[in-house]
């Protein structure tokens, strides 16, 4: 299935859930970690215990303005309120969130292609338990049972709620990772998405191009990959698109992924929906952090990803897409201080793009790093050898200069070459005519034949540049 | 009878004196303990005050406090003072039911901050008293595990829903007891039982292994023989805890080292809207007669308006519950208390609830679940939000011009049982001169003053400002003075 | 009171039992719904009043930023946590299967 977006946008927006990197929870004592023995993170708050009380985490706090900060949103003056539904999971059978009065409101977030998405708000909330299915044959009879473990229970998120700007599974999946690389950039967040560390609540519909209203959306949950995020947009789209190509009504659902059969089910419809029952938690207090707080948390702000690649492509003359996978890798302060030390830019990036996977890549030596670009540049390495050094010294092997004599790469000088080319224009007359009479695909047959003879290590432009000279 | 014998106010020796005896080793509180045991052996079967009475516990605690005291250190405060809790307070290892088959059998694994501090104090805690169920009552009638009976006359409520605390008080079973209030359930039943019962500012003590009920509006609090008492242990009791946001951190207004300060030219205002429609008119005389003494004493007397207390009840009964629905939902079958089985964890969360919970606590809950539901939300609970913030300005507004205000703690003396209990209604005019200083946060307490028609006890309310403690207890102490005055001739 | 029908139906209050989690029996269902109906009778006079320009007060003593390190305490012993727990297995609390229901 896919949708004729000539005829159809999509419409998408996203709610993040992201459990903060504190210690503890948000209300109470109790360790927040991932993967510990069941139910061993528990205190009475935790359990919703008779007579237990909430408490906030001041770190939590924190972390929340931090993200609002990088966010752009106006941190605010909030509260918290109960919101009020039965749930195993849950253990006080109320979740503590912020309603209409969040932390952090409005903000915006820039992808990697510039373009720009609007947040609705950033809210405080606590996360719940976790519970598991277990046997059960599928008949009435035996149903099996289901186990809860409240380790997670009181985690500490911050529901990140993104306005409908996104109109593809690209986008959508960008915006993820983009969110991602912020919440790691300011110590939020681990944003691991495979231990539920993210979550992303998916609301899609579908429009003909030229309405300005927007469609009847559904909610989409259990997106946990990025992957996913992209099928499931992808079919919830076409399915919704299929629906009203037949006659019918979109109606607004909470439908639920499921990876295996790569199809969204309806979990419950709108007027099935829960009535929350929202009131003003009674257990805690007003929540203002002020401006003095909130100066010192700007003024500790690393700079941001759209930031980072902003200057990057500046530096460097080169398109904002270009910088997106070097800022993600983290390897933009690298370049900058290669660049600054004398390399080539385009070089350098292009050198961090495609040759600086490897994690280890972080810690090489800009000065050794621009000296590499510059031994390329002036002639003494070719690209491929550049290549080869730089991957040893991500492997620690030492200065570039020491790894190319190791190599034997800087021996390969042109009057070596020279003598090369012209023995094979002497043993291979036939090749050389048809070169001459300007056959280009026999260039390929030289410069063969020099890589081989000379292990590799031969510069393919050089070559054929002598072949021209040769030619005259 | 045994109400004469074990009338506090003439016999038994205060926990002031207890302790003091206790910690000079005069009197060793095994002694104390003992003569308190006795007692609930003979009469604990007619009153039926506890719901658990935990002999062995303090005999063990006694013992304890009587060895400090042999090995020259001091136990605290409260040496040797017997001291009965409220089923609604977390004790470590025991059990806390609030008066509910929900939780019936449930040990909490900690101690009610208020349960620490008493504890360190060198109080004895005799045992967990009957309340109406999760607190919600103003009878004691409520309980799953049958009612307390007025120790003044059996056929009698003891009040609620701290109904157990004051009988157990009044029937010399312990020195002191905590109760809790929420609407009044501290202060009314004080009234009944002719002890003096005392709500603290809200935030003053701390909630902390409080189960809760409407957690903007509880608070933990004294009963005790005497106003003396009440200050004392106001003030072991009181203080900023961490472990609760609401906490206030201020130091416990000092109320032990005012209480001989007299009223001469303080302000004293009596409440008109609280002494007219629906107030007996014995109870009404009383008041008047406490508002006279005090005038007598040098106070400047005068009637005050305060316009919004008559909305109390109404703000009252939509936010108490709506806060009780969702602090109730917990109690789900799924991590502790009781669980009925059924085939889907919803029909077994239903069915528990269902057969967990008494008719009166169920009324509450779909009462407050009906005042927080969408379409009912802004017209009631929001609502009634806005009313507190009216009887709070109509209360600043009475305090710029009184120190103290005076009411009728409860519209009558004690009632027969079983006579309210088909009514829901008429049982929560019961509260209509309490209610007001929860919605407001202010402190209130019940002194006894005198007997009604009836011969059953009177207690008159004086309330005051957030953290007008002193000034309240001032007047409490010249109205108790005045009353023992008034009872010898 | 402005005038006589009931302040809360039994259609309502059917509902308002759905939500908490509370089966009522037909002989409940009327008597609760009298009951409630005399309660929310009562509330007739808060809701007479023009409160417009009244502020809610959500808490009877306004407190800001009251919070706590965030410093690992002395968690519970699971298994005296488990020990009171209706059902156990593996550790866990165990629970009646959610066949079809709504969370």
């Amino acid at each position: 299935m896919s949708v004729d977006l000539d005829t159809w946008e999509i419409v998408v927006g996203l709610e993040v859930h992201a459990e903060l990197a504190t210690r503890t929870k948000l209300f109470c004592s109790a360790v927040n970690e991932f993967g510990g023995e069941p139910n061993t993170n528990i205190d009475p708050l935790t359990l919703g215990l008779p007579g237990s009380l909430p408490v906030l985490n001041e770190h939590a706090v924190e972390l929340a303005i931090r993200v609002g900060l990088a966010l752009g949103s106006e941190v605010s003056p909030s509260s918290f309120a109960r919101k009020n539904y039965f749930y195993p999971d849950l253990p006080k059978d109320y979740q503590i969130s912020q309603f209409d009065r969040p932390i952090n409101v409005g903000g915006s977030l820039e992808l990697p292609s510039g373009k720009v998405i609007g947040i609705e708000r950033a809210h405080l909330e606590e996360d719940t338990g976790k519970s598991t299915h277990v046997g059960g044959g599928g008949r009435i009879h035996d149903a099996g049972y289901s186990t809860i473990d409240y380790n997670r229970a009181g985690v500490p998120l911050l529901e990140i709620v993104g306005r409908p700007d996104i109109r593809n599974a690209d986008e959508a999946r960008a915006y993820v990772t983009e969110l991602r690389s912020i919440l790691v950039a300011v110590g939020a967040s681990d944003g691991k998405m495979e231990e539920g560390s993210m979550r992303v609540d998916c609301n899609v519909s579908v429009r003909r191009r030229g309405d300005d209203e927007l469609g009847t959306r559904c909610e989409i949950k259990n997106v946990n990959s990025l992957r996913s995020l992209g099928r499931a947009i992808e079919y919830e789209a076409a399915r919704q698109v299929d629906l009203i190509e037949a006659g019918e009504r979109v109606q607004q659902q909470t439908r639920h992924w499921n990876e295996d059969d790569g199809r969204t089910h309806k979990l419950r419809s709108k007027e099935e929906a829960d009535d929350y029952r929202y009131f003003p938690e009674p257990d805690l207090v007003e929540l203002d952090p002020g401006a003095e707080w909130i100066e010192r948390v700007r003024a500790a702000m690393p700079v941001l990803p759209a930031a980072r690649r902003h200057r990057l492509a500046e530096t460097t003359g080169s398109e904002l897409e270009q910088t997106a996978l070097v800022v993600e890798r983290g390897l933009d302060e690298l370049c900058l201080a290669a660049i600054e030390a004398g390399a080539d830019p385009v070089r350098v990036l292009t050198h961090a793009e495609h040759n600086l996977s490897d994690e280890r890549s972080l810690k090489l030596d800009p000065e050794q790093f621009a000296e590499l670009v510059k031994m390329e540049t002036g002639g003494q390495l070719t690209a491929t050898q550049a290549k080869t050094v730089l991957s040893e010294m991500v492997e620690g092997a030492g200065s570039p200069a020491d790894i190319a004599a190791a190599h034997g790469f800087e021996a390969m000088d042109n009057s070596e070459l020279e003598s090369l080319v012209d023995g094979l224009i002497e043993s291979n007359p036939t090749e050389w005519q048809r070169f001459c009479e300007g056959d280009a695909k026999i260039t390929g047959f030289f410069v063969g034949q020099v890589m081989k003879a000379t292990k590799g290590q031969a510069d393919g432009k050089a070559v054929t540049a002598l072949l021209n000279t040769r030619k005259g | 009878m045994s109400d004469e014998q074990h009338s506090p106010n003439a016999v038994d020796p205060s926990a002031i004196e207890t302790a003091a005896a206790v910690r000079s080793g005069d009197l060793s509180a095994v002694e104390v303990l003992e003569t308190s045991l006795t007692r609930i052996e003979e009469r604990e079967g007619e009153i039926h005050a506890f719901n658990l009475v935990l002999a062995e516990e303090a005999r063990e605690t006694a013992r304890r406090v009587d060895d400090a005291v042999a090995g020259g250190a001091d136990p605290g405060a409260l040496a040797g003072v017997p001291v009965a809790l409220k089923d609604n307070l977390c004790t470590k290892g025991v059990e806390t039911t609030c008066s509910s088959r929900i939780l019936e059998g449930w040990k909490p694994p900690y101690d009610a901050t208020v349960v620490q501090r008493l504890a360190a104090a060198g109080a004895v805690m005799v045992g967990k008293t009957n309340l109406d169920e999760f607190a919600m009552g103003s009878s004691t009638e409520n309980s799953a595990f049958g009612p307390t009976h007025n120790p003044h006359d059996l056929s009698k409520v003891p009040g609620g829903s701290s109904g157990g605390s004051a009988a157990a008080v009044a029937a010399g079973f312990a020195t002191l007891a905590l109760g809790s209030d929420t609407g009044g359930s501290i202060r009314q039943p004080a009234a009944l039982c002719g002890v003096v019962g005392m709500k603290p500012t809200y935030g003053l003590v701390s909630r902390l292994g409080l189960i809760a009920f409407g957690s903007s509006l509880d608070q933990i609090g004294p009963f005790s023989n005497s106003v003396a008492d009440a200050a004392l242990l106001l003030e072991v009791m009181g203080g900023h805890d961490p472990g609760d946001s609401t906490s206030l951190d201020t130091e416990v207004p000092a109320v032990s080292t005012h209480l001989d300060d007299g009223v001469s030219g303080m302000r004293v205002g009596l409440i008109s809207e609280m002494m007219g429609e629906g107030i007996a008119p014995d109870v009404a005389a009383r008041t008047r007669a406490a508002a006279e003494c005090l005038a007598a004493a040098g106070a400047i007397v005068e009637e005050v308006s305060v316009p919004a207390v008559v909305y109390g009840l109404s703000a009252y009964y939509l936010v108490a519950p709506a806060e009780a629905s969702s602090n109730l939902a917990r109690y789900d079958g799924v991590r502790y208390g009781m669980r009925v089985e059924a085939p889907t964890v919803g029909e077994m969360i239903e069915a528990t609830r269902t057969a967990g919970f008494g008719d009166e606590v169920k009324r509450r809950i779909m009462l407050g679940t009906y005042a927080l539901s969408a379409g009912y939300y802004d017209a009631f609970y929001g609502k009634a939000l806005k009313v507190r913030t009216l009887i709070r300005g109509d209360f600043d507004a009475a305090y710029g011009n009184f120190d103290v205000l005076l009411s009728p703690t409860s519209p009558s003396t004690a009632f027969d049982m079983g006579s309210k209990t088909a009514d829901p209604l008429s049982m929560y005019l019961n509260d209509l001169c309490t209610i007001p200083s929860n919605l407001a946060g202010h402190p209130a307490m019940s002194v006894p003053f005198g007997r009604g028609g009836d011969g059953l006890p009177v207690g008159v309310q004086v309330l005051a400002p957030a953290l007008g403690e002193v000034p309240m207890f001032r007047t409490a102490a010249v109205l108790e003075a005045a009353a023992r005055e008034e009872a010898r001739s | 009171m402005t005038e006589q029908s009931s302040p809360i139906t039994a259609a309502e209050v059917t509902k308002v039992a759905k939500l908490a989690r509370l089966t009522l029996t037909d002989a409940e269902l009327e008597r609760f719904t009298h009951q409630l109906g005399d309660i929310l009778g009562h509330a007739a006079d808060i809701e007479a009043l023009d409160l417009t320009d009244v502020e809610p007060m959500a808490r009877p003593i306004p407190l800001t930023n009251v919070f706590r390190p965030d410093e690992p305490g002395e968690p519970l012993d699971r298994d005296d946590v488990l020990s009171v727990a209706p059902a156990v297995e593996d550790n866990q609390f165990r629970v009646p299967p959610s066949l079809g229901e709504d969370s």
